[in-house]
């Protein structure tokens, strides 16, 4: 028999004890996972999508590092452009509207997880697909964080007195109403001087910067005037762009005189301030106004935009997931983005910023958050497009060529035409001539 | 390898390396990068020569920018050149110790980060919330669209880049000015010389060595800025206020055209150059001209 010495079954001991210790996984078993997102406005956004991240992480063994990239100052459109340059940097970065086409030559096809949400969750917001879906595949994954409408916010009592009950006309409930048909851009311009009398000028920017650019989008569409066609020709020099530019000519005079130097904020404060009665913009505005000046905010509806000759458009500004085809971890990164667009998640976060999110799905528009939110009770719940609304997003320069339609987006084409005409006193035939001109210059 | 390393130039250039690796690194590669970019196409794919800048050249907006651009800095420059020197001149008669503190109250604009004493100006003409428009109003005035009309908006962005930048012009003339000898300001005055005469006779020949350079840095300083535009108007109403710096961001990074934004910027390249090299060459004429005296 052979002797087991003292120090062998130390040995043996000390082997077989240290043996699950080699099987069990590490927080980063399933690799590390870098991700750039977008620093939400509403506080609480940032951290309820740590705390869903991290749980998802937890489970499936990925070690994540998240930076909120804010975009005040376009920060993120600049740490996005590094990256593409450097070909290094984060795994999954949030894009703003149009940077899916800017850098689709260095994105990731995303088909084999936006193919599944669609086919669990229905259609998604047709301005994603034109933003998003280039030579017939996804190159993002349209993402609820960040993505916003840019409806009517109104003051109650001031649309009331003038004969139109916003509250009857877009109530907090499935109910489309007749009322709803009258809210055009011809019944905006009956009362755009009676808010003027009434120091309620809306605060309608003419500006060079999103929300200006969004609005007048809406209303182009609405008189469907488009500056380029879908195949790419010029269309600038046409009816529908002169009846816009002619209904701007005649509502720019009731506007506050300073809505040319408007930037995104300005609207918001012009709300918030008490001195306007309508602008156009997610439910921010009037989260502010509840909390710094509680009667204007307590006196704010939020339902669709008015409806022009070819119908009624709402601006939609979305944000989307993309992965880098420099990343490291592109198979976490696709598992986390899929978790992230099922519905539970998508609604979480949704809650958590008072509904300021709007889900890309058209069916996740049913969330209870705009119900409850207020006050008034309500105030928001027409914020999401719903069926009954009749309305489609729209964002400015569609239905142009993307990479023509940024650079009219970006360039605030639209709205500089408008102050042309109606702040630089030039002829329709001069400023639509010089928009042929510049967008000669987007389409070489 | 001794004999090598007691040369006092090989010495004198490893000593240097840091730095020049430093430029090279963040100055030299920069910019040929920049030229290298400006020279392809939108997607970055081909190479287009000088295909972008012609395509600028064509452009009226392109055309507004650069006049806007010169406009700007020529202003800002010679506004700031201007106060400066009198502010200069104020300061070297305060005697001693009050001297110091007003220098420093001065000086003030000019330390305080720039975005955000911009931003505190940018409250000051708010659309909304001016302050300067609720005293004309309190006066009875009627109120001013600062930044939404052209000639009110380009009058805000120089006056704010003037408010920035003419510590920077007095701190130089200042120092110049105590560096004139108080003989020669004796001398003039026995030869009959006034205020003026000293001005013109004395203080501005010394000076204008300094005037020159400070100028010319100025001017590639204005030339580029960005911040000031950028929060003030973003270019705004209708590009009227647009210059080389944000309209190449608004171009490379907004609308994802990085070569033609590349393009954009570099065209204040031969701007700078040209003015350089006849503000250089005077600078240079006249340390002759002293040497030979």
């Amino acid at each position: 028999m052979n002797k087991l010495s003292r120090r062998a079954v130390l040995g043996a001991a000390a082997a077989t004890a240290s043996l699950p210790l080699v099987h069990i996984r590490s927080a980063a078993a399933a690799g590390k996972l870098t991700l750039g997102l977008w620093d939400h406005w509403v506080p609480a956004g940032n951290a309820a999508m740590r705390k869903i991240i991290e749980g998802w992480a937890d489970k499936n063994k990925v070690e994540v590092s998240i930076d909120f990239i804010t975009s005040v100052g376009n920060k993120n459109l600049i740490t996005i452009a590094a990256e593409a340059q450097a070909r290094t940097g984060h795994d999954v970065q949030a894009f703003q509207a149009w940077d899916v086409h800017n850098y689709q030559q260095e994105l990731e096809p995303m088909d084999d997880v936006v193919a599944p949400l669609i086919a669990k969750y229905g259609k998604v917001n047709p301005v994603n697909e034109y933003l998003s879906k280039i030579g017939g595949h996804w190159l993002a994954v349209p993402s609820s964080s960040g993505t916003q409408y840019k409806p009517s916010s109104a003051r109650i009592s001031f649309f009331r007195d003038a004969g139109l009950d916003v509250q009857a006309m877009y109530p907090a409930r499935p109910e489309h109403t007749a009322l709803s048909d009258q809210w055009t851009w011809q019944k905006m311009l009956e009362l755009a001087p009676k808010a003027q009398q009434a120091g309620l000028a809306f605060g309608l920017g003419l500006g060079q910067t999103t929300d200006s650019v969004d609005f007048v989008g809406a209303l182009f569409h609405g008189y469907g005037a488009e500056l380029v066609n879908a195949k790419g020709e010029i269309t600038v020099d046409s009816d529908p762009v002169k009846q816009a530019l002619e209904y701007m000519a005649k509502l720019a005079p009731h506007l506050p005189p300073d809505v040319y130097s408007y930037d995104d904020a300005s609207n918001n404060r012009a709300l918030i301030s008490g001195k306007s009665a309508l602008i156009f913009n997610p439910p921010s505005a009037w989260a502010v106004a509840v909390r710094d000046n509680r009667p204007v905010g307590e006196d704010c509806w939020t339902f669709p935009n008015p409806s022009g000759e070819k119908g009624r458009f709402v601006p939609y500004l979305p944000y989307s997931w993309g992965i880098w085809s420099f990343a490291k971890n592109k198979s976490a990164a696709k598992d986390l983005l899929s978790f992230l667009c099922q519905r539970e998640q998508v609604e979480a976060l949704c809650t958590a910023v008072d509904g300021y999110d709007i889900p890309p799905f058209l069916s996740m528009a049913d969330f209870d958050v705009w119900a409850k939110v207020g006050p008034p009770l309500g105030t928001v719940y027409n914020y999401p497009i719903r069926p009954w609304h009749n309305a489609t997003p729209s964002i400015a320069g569609f239905p142009a060529p993307p990479d023509i339609a940024v650079q009219i987006y970006n360039r605030a084409t639209m709205t500089t035409m408008v102050a042309k005409m109606t702040q630089g006193g030039q002829s329709m035939k001069d400023v639509i001539a010089w928009a042929k001109d510049e967008l000669e210059g987007f389409t070489r | 390898m001794r004999r090598f390393l007691q040369r006092r130039s090989t010495v004198a250039f490893l000593m240097c390396l840091p730095l020049i690796l430093l430029i090279g690194g963040l100055v030299v590669y920069p910019a040929l990068y920049a030229i290298y970019l400006a020279m392809l196409n939108k997607r970055m794919t081909q190479f287009v020569g000088l295909g972008n800048f012609e395509f600028l050249l064509r452009r009226a907006t392109f055309h507004l920018v650069m006049f806007q651009s010169c406009l700007f800095a020529v202003t800002a420059v010679a506004a700031k050149a201007l106060l400066g020197f009198l502010l200069a001149h104020l300061m070297h008669v305060i005697p001693g110790r009050h001297q110091r503190i007003w220098r420093g109250l001065l000086l003030i604009p000019w330390v305080v980060p720039l975005a955000l004493s911009t931003l505190g100006w940018w409250w000051l003409f708010d659309p909304s919330y001016s302050a300067f428009n609720w005293l004309l109003a309190k006066l009875g005035a009627p109120t001013v669209p600062w930044l939404g009309a052209t000639g009110w908006a380009r009058f805000c962005m120089i006056l704010v880049n003037t408010w920035y930048g003419t510590p920077f012009f007095m701190i130089m003339y200042l120092a110049a000015l105590k560096s004139v000898p108080e003989q020669l300001f004796e001398a003039a005055a026995i030869d009959g010389a006034g205020a003026w005469g000293k001005l013109r006779f004395v203080t501005l020949p010394m000076m204008r060595n300094i005037i020159s350079i400070t100028v010319l840095f100025s001017l590639i300083v204005t030339f580029a800025d960005f911040t000031i535009v950028r929060i003030l108007t973003n270019g705004g109403p209708r590009d009227t206020t647009h210059i080389f710096a944000t309209y190449a961001f608004q171009m490379g990074i907004q609308s994802g055209d990085i070569p033609l934004g590349a393009a954009t910027s570099l065209f204040m390249l031969p701007i700078l150059a040209v003015a350089s090299f006849f503000i250089l060459r005077g600078v240079s004429r006249r340390d002759r001209e002293m040497a030979a005296a």
